[in-house]
């Protein structure tokens, strides 16, 4: 390979382009947010103000958890061009294993309220959930059968299997430190750590944005202006540390705060204490899996060839890729993520239900598509996803608040997410 | 003439493959030297590139054997093909549309950092220097190929096929989808690359295309081969009539299905 090669210096960084190239910002994302924005406000004028408290956007970044997590499963899913109609019977099933687990099996053993129970739990629902996803994986990569029937079998399969676990009895309680999986008292992480964790995250958006300049500037790529990157990390940083103060203004009820503060010798004053609930440890669970699956899908080689299936299945195999047992690996991390989502479900509720995760598969479907995830395969992203689950969430909590109906509440969801893709259609085609 | 001496690069002996009861290449022996453009010709559906994706790996011939510089070679995977230096483009190009050129290049081979991380910096370099070379205009590094003309896109799949030091190089319709400049780029490619010693095994079903470059021409007609020729030994009309009616020249090398 000794042909002439042409001077390889960069194209001088183009000068012209809108504020919005020079940032290098996702269009998409941004219309996602704006359409937030609009039905955070709307909600909190027709409530009276009573939406964009720090109360309410506690609770709905609570609720949102549990799907959003499931949904950053879904993406790589149906970027390789399948679906997985199952997660809620997944999630149903693994919930009441690990259920009976901390009520039955393992108080047998350990004792009850025992410090290991918890994390046995947890390990128990990845690993149920995870095989659960791994042998759907095997019939759908190396079986062949459409992905569609295999989880819509899994659909009846597990959600029997869930029912079968106690005939249909619901456990409960659930073990103390496991609660902590579903927010609330014992799951809310308090000021300082959520402070604390807020710094953390300030400090590795400077790092990870000065890094990635740094590196671009060594290859002598064209890099973003200077202050472009400046107001990037401005507005993430500002974002982040916003979030905190949120969490943090939402005080424990009187009578949690009372006992909180009697089992820590402090005299109750007067006038009460405002003891700030934090960041709820469902919700930071949520942003780490975000933050690794979007590292997994973007950074791992493994993200790569999702991505190469779901844009041409024939070109992957032909460059070498292993596509089955690629294929194979993204549903077994969904059911793992399944199980995630299965312990905060059942943490939330204190309680194994049968009938946990009913309809769950929707929901977490219709989040990754409305947070831009093409059915056609190959296009989509985790944190569009998550921002998708965030505004289905917001939607149902607004409507609650309002006192809305229930059938009605469905009716406008399902409106909402055929407007979504209709929407999503009209853009995609006017940028290509 | 390098026909005599040399050890061929690659030689595919008797191959057979069938696809529900219809044999798709029948009995099929092919050769390529160092430095030397076969061209495969044959009409559609004649089995031409049922025949190379056997030796890139994509099918697993019912029987038959591969040889690379001599040796007995297992060819089961595109990977395995990879491995003895035999690199396609394929007439679809097969490139995934919706990751950049870097991506598409590296795809299946791609450059990690030491903590296990796709290196994407090094492969936008590494790609900006052998898009250099093939198509010097080109910028859109950090585009899904989906949006790139029907050229950029092919040099991408070229630069993917060239980039990993093939050895051999398979150019299925190499020139199908282009414009005449473009078309003209492509041959200047093969000439150079022939000049570095690889061996080149050139696929259409134009032989116009097929005999300014090529110094032998396979002719293959109904999954079978009618022969082989040195390019200077026949005329274009001997070789049509190797493609349409399956005759066989005297000046050529008849194959098992002359007729």
């Amino acid at each position: 390979m000794n042909a002439p090669v042409a001077t390889t210096a960069p194209p001088p960084s183009s000068t012209s382009g809108s504020l919005l190239s020079k940032l290098e910002i996702d269009v998409r994302m941004l219309g996602m947010l704006a359409a937030l924005a609009v039905i955070w406000l709307g909600f909190d004028l027709l409530s009276g103000g009573v939406f964009l408290t720090p109360r309410n956007l506690w609770n709905l970044s609570v609720q949102t958890a549990s799907v959003a997590i499931m949904a950053t499963g879904m993406v790589l899913v149906i970027v390789t061009r399948n679906i997985d109609l199952s997660v809620g019977a997944i999630l149903g099933v693994t919930g009441m294993i690990i259920g009976v687990a901390q009520v039955q099996w393992l108080p047998a053993y350990l004792g009850l309220e025992h410090w290991l129970t918890a994390p046995l739990a947890v390990l128990l629902a990845i690993a149920v959930g995870g095989a659960i996803g791994l042998f759907q994986g095997w019939l759908i990569a190396y079986l062949g059968i459409p992905s569609f029937i295999v989880t819509l079998g899994g659909l009846l399969v597990w959600r029997g299997a869930a029912w079968w676990v106690t005939t249909g009895q619901t456990v409960a309680p659930m073990d103390t430190r496991f609660k902590a999986f579903g927010g609330g008292v014992e799951g809310a992480l308090g000021a300082t750590a959520t402070w604390v964790i807020a710094a953390i995250a300030c400090g590795l958006i400077i790092i990870g944005l000065g890094l990635s300049r740094r590196r671009r500037l060594r290859f002598g790529f064209p890099v973003r202006p200077g202050w472009a990157d400046a107001v990037i990390a401005f507005v993430a940083c500002g974002a982040v540390l916003a979030a905190a103060t949120i969490a943090n203004s939402y005080p424990m009820p009187m009578g949690t705060a009372r006992a909180w503060a009697e089992a820590r010798g402090i005299t109750w004053p007067e006038g009460g204490l405002f003891i700030p609930q934090g960041v709820a440890l469902p919700v930071l669970i949520a942003v780490i899996v975000g933050l690794v699956m979007t590292f997994i899908a973007t950074r791992r080689r493994f993200g790569r060839y999702v991505f190469a299936i779901g844009g041409n299945p024939e070109a992957a195999e032909l460059s070498g890729i292993n596509t089955r047992w690629t294929l194979m690996k993204v549903f077994g991390l969904m059911g793992l993520l399944c199980g995630i989502s299965a312990c905060i479900s059942t943490a939330r509720l204190n309680a194994a239900t049968n009938a946990a995760g009913t309809l769950d598969e929707l929901y977490v479907i219709a989040s990754a598509v409305i947070g831009g995830t093409s059915l056609a395969g190959g296009i989509g992203t985790i944190a569009g996803a998550m921002l998708g689950a965030l505004v289905m969430q917001s939607l149902q909590s607004g409507m609650v608040l309002l006192g809305v109906d229930t059938p009605l509440q469905n009716i406008v969801v399902g409106a909402v997410l055929v407007l979504a893709v209709w929407v999503d259609g009209l853009y995609r085609r006017r940028i290509k | 003439m390098h026909n005599n001496g040399t050890t061929p690069l690659v030689e595919m002996r008797n191959i057979s493959i069938a696809f529900g009861g219809i044999k798709a290449v029948d009995d099929v022996s092919i050769d390529l030297r160092p430095g030397e453009v076969v061209g495969l010709l044959g009409h559609n559906g004649a089995g031409k590139s049922t025949l190379i994706k056997i030796l890139s790996g994509a099918y697993k011939p019912d029987a038959g054997e591969i040889y690379v510089n001599g040796q007995h070679a297992d060819i089961s995977t595109p990977r395995d093909a990879k491995k003895f230096g035999i690199e396609t483009i394929y007439q679809t190009l097969a490139l995934a549309d919706n990751i950049d050129a870097a991506g598409n290049i590296f795809l299946g081979r791609e450059v990690l950092t030491p903590y296990g991380t796709l290196d994407d910096a090094t492969m936008e370099s590494e790609t900006r220097k052998v898009m250099a070379r093939l198509n010097p205009h080109f910028r859109r590094f950090k585009e899904p190929v989906k949006a790139l003309s029907g050229g950029q896109r092919q040099s991408v799949a070229i630069a993917r096929a060239i980039y990993f030091n093939a050895r051999v190089l398979i150019m299925d319709e190499p020139t199908a989808a282009l414009g005449p400049a473009e078309t003209q780029q492509v041959a200047d490619l093969v000439l150079q690359l022939k000049k570095e010693g690889i061996g080149i095994f050139l696929i259409s079903h134009d032989i116009h295309d097929v005999f300014g470059l090529a110094d032998r021409v396979s002719v293959m007609k109904n999954g079978k081969l009618v022969g082989s020729a040195k390019v200077q030994d026949v005329t274009q009309d001997e070789v049509l009539g190797m493609i349409i009616l399956g005759k066989c020249p005297p000046s050529a090398t008849p194959g098992p299905g002359a007729s």
